[in-house]
């Protein structure tokens, strides 16, 4: 179990995070999401103990993480851009870590080998950006983390890799109840696996929920009428967004569906349609509510 | 056993329900057979275990499969009368279904036609067994 609460970073003149606090249950896998700048990979550095908060709580099992070094036997964090000495193959740095990890699992590592079919004899620093990133799935699962923290994780693999390293993930979720902390721009797959979703936008936490309720909290709703639109509809039913294409007018809204729908219904429209949000937009229109819209972009 | 449609707007969860629940209603789930465990459906899905459990969950709240602690999960024989909050919720549904084919104009009598049709289709599939 991973808690924070009211953490504050701040880099000379720049606030990173504002009193960011969030929790996230064992075994679960919680996605964090963000404007470019927003804090995520400092607020994945701290919970990794990496960076020491200025204030607030940080714990992992109750216990603090900074210099801990029992937490941070069993909690791996993989970095956007990964770290490996220079010159090292992958069989040296998986000697370097059984040294230093207390839970190293030989025998897995040796398994794992067929997933990943890089030679271990390579230099890791030699391969390509993909194939450094399988390099650092490879060494961090033997080492049979509690904790994962996996900043932008997926970035650079292609398809066929990223559903055996998701794969791969999920199992020690369902078999060991790993808890992970996802860092993504890609929502679509962040989507298929989080349960969890916090996002974050200039240091601050605008909203965390868990996904299902996320999607079935906000719906999009197409409505048109055969004559003008009820100047009522609109004060009923306040959206988060709302936009005029032609006739049909698409409304973002929240509340539960079954509601929405009588509550529209009682206008008459000629045309109700009512769709959950996909993360993106949710994202989009999430962000557009606090100031951060797409814009049209015209030169 | 399935796929999911990961493309879909729908929560992954809801499609796992609903999946599930049309395999037990179309008898191809059959009363008292095992589901697959969470962490075989989460790694053949790639989908995460905890929405599996939830939807595991609901389902058996809704009186669709029974869990036996340390075996996993089964289909329940259906047990009249002991799934009324469902039968409600979908008795409301057909009010609201019949009334908004009332409303977009399909006349009393095709909506019978309809509905006895489906009866007797449902009906024709049990002697098929």
């Amino acid at each position: 179990m991973i808690e924070i609460e009211r953490v504050n970073k701040r880099f000379q003149e720049t606030e990173a995070l504002k009193e960011v606090s969030l929790s996230v249950n064992r075994g679960s896998i919680y996605g964090l999401v963000g404007s470019n700048g927003a804090g995520k990979t400092t607020l994945l550095k701290i919970l990794a103990g990496i960076y020491r908060p200025d204030s607030g709580h940080l714990t992992i099992d109750s216990q603090p993480v900074f210099e801990n070094r029992s937490i941070k036997a069993r909690t791996i964090f993989i970095p956007d851009a990964p770290y490996h000495f220079p010159n090292f193959t992958i069989r040296d740095m998986a000697l370097f870590y059984a040294r230093i990890y207390p839970r190293w699992n030989q025998d897995r590592f040796e398994k794992l080998g067929d997933v990943f079919n890089i030679e271990i004899k390579r230099r890791i620093r030699t391969l390509s950006k993909g194939m450094q990133r399988q390099a650092s799935f490879w060494l961090s699962l033997p080492l049979m983390p509690d904790v994962m923290i996996l900043d932008e994780p997926l970035d650079g693999l292609d398809p066929v890799m990223r559903k055996k390293v998701k794969n791969l993930i999920i199992q020690d979720v369902a078999e060991r109840k790993m808890t992970v902390v996802i860092s993504s721009h890609n929502l679509r797959e962040l989507e298929d696996i989080c349960d969890y979703i916090g996002i974050l936008h200039q240091g601050e936490m605008l909203l965390q929920k868990d996904l299902d309720d996320l999607k079935t909290d906000v719906h999009k709703v197409q409505i048109a009428f055969s004559g003008e639109i009820p100047p009522a509809l609109l004060q009923d039913l306040p959206a988060l967004y709302q936009e005029k294409r032609g006739s049909v007018l698409i409304l973002i809204v929240r509340g539960a569906s079954a509601e929405i729908i009588s509550r529209m219904r009682s206008y008459h429209p000629a045309v109700l349609d009512i769709l959950p949000l996909t993360l993106e937009e949710i994202f989009i229109y999430e962000m557009g509510d606090r100031g951060y819209e797409i814009k049209n972009v015209l030169y | 056993m399935f796929e999911l449609d990961l493309r879909s707007r729908a929560p992954v969860y809801e499609q796992l329900v609903e999946k599930i629940k049309e395999l037990i209603i179309n008898n191809v789930l059959k009363p008292d057979q095992q589901l697959p465990a969470v962490r075989v459906l989460a790694s053949e899905l790639t989908i995460n275990p905890n929405t599996i459990q939830k939807a595991y969950r609901a389902l058996e709240q809704r009186g669709y499969i029974y869990s036996v602690p340390g075996r996993g999960s089964f289909v329940k024989p259906a047990v009249p009368g002991n799934n009324m909050a469902r039968l409600r919720a979908l008795e409301t549904e057909l009010v609201k279904t019949v009334s908004e084919m009332r409303y977009l104009g399909v006349p009393p009598q095709e909506i019978i036609t309809r509905i006895k049709m489906q009866l007797s289709e449902d009906e024709g599939g049990k002697l098929d067994d």
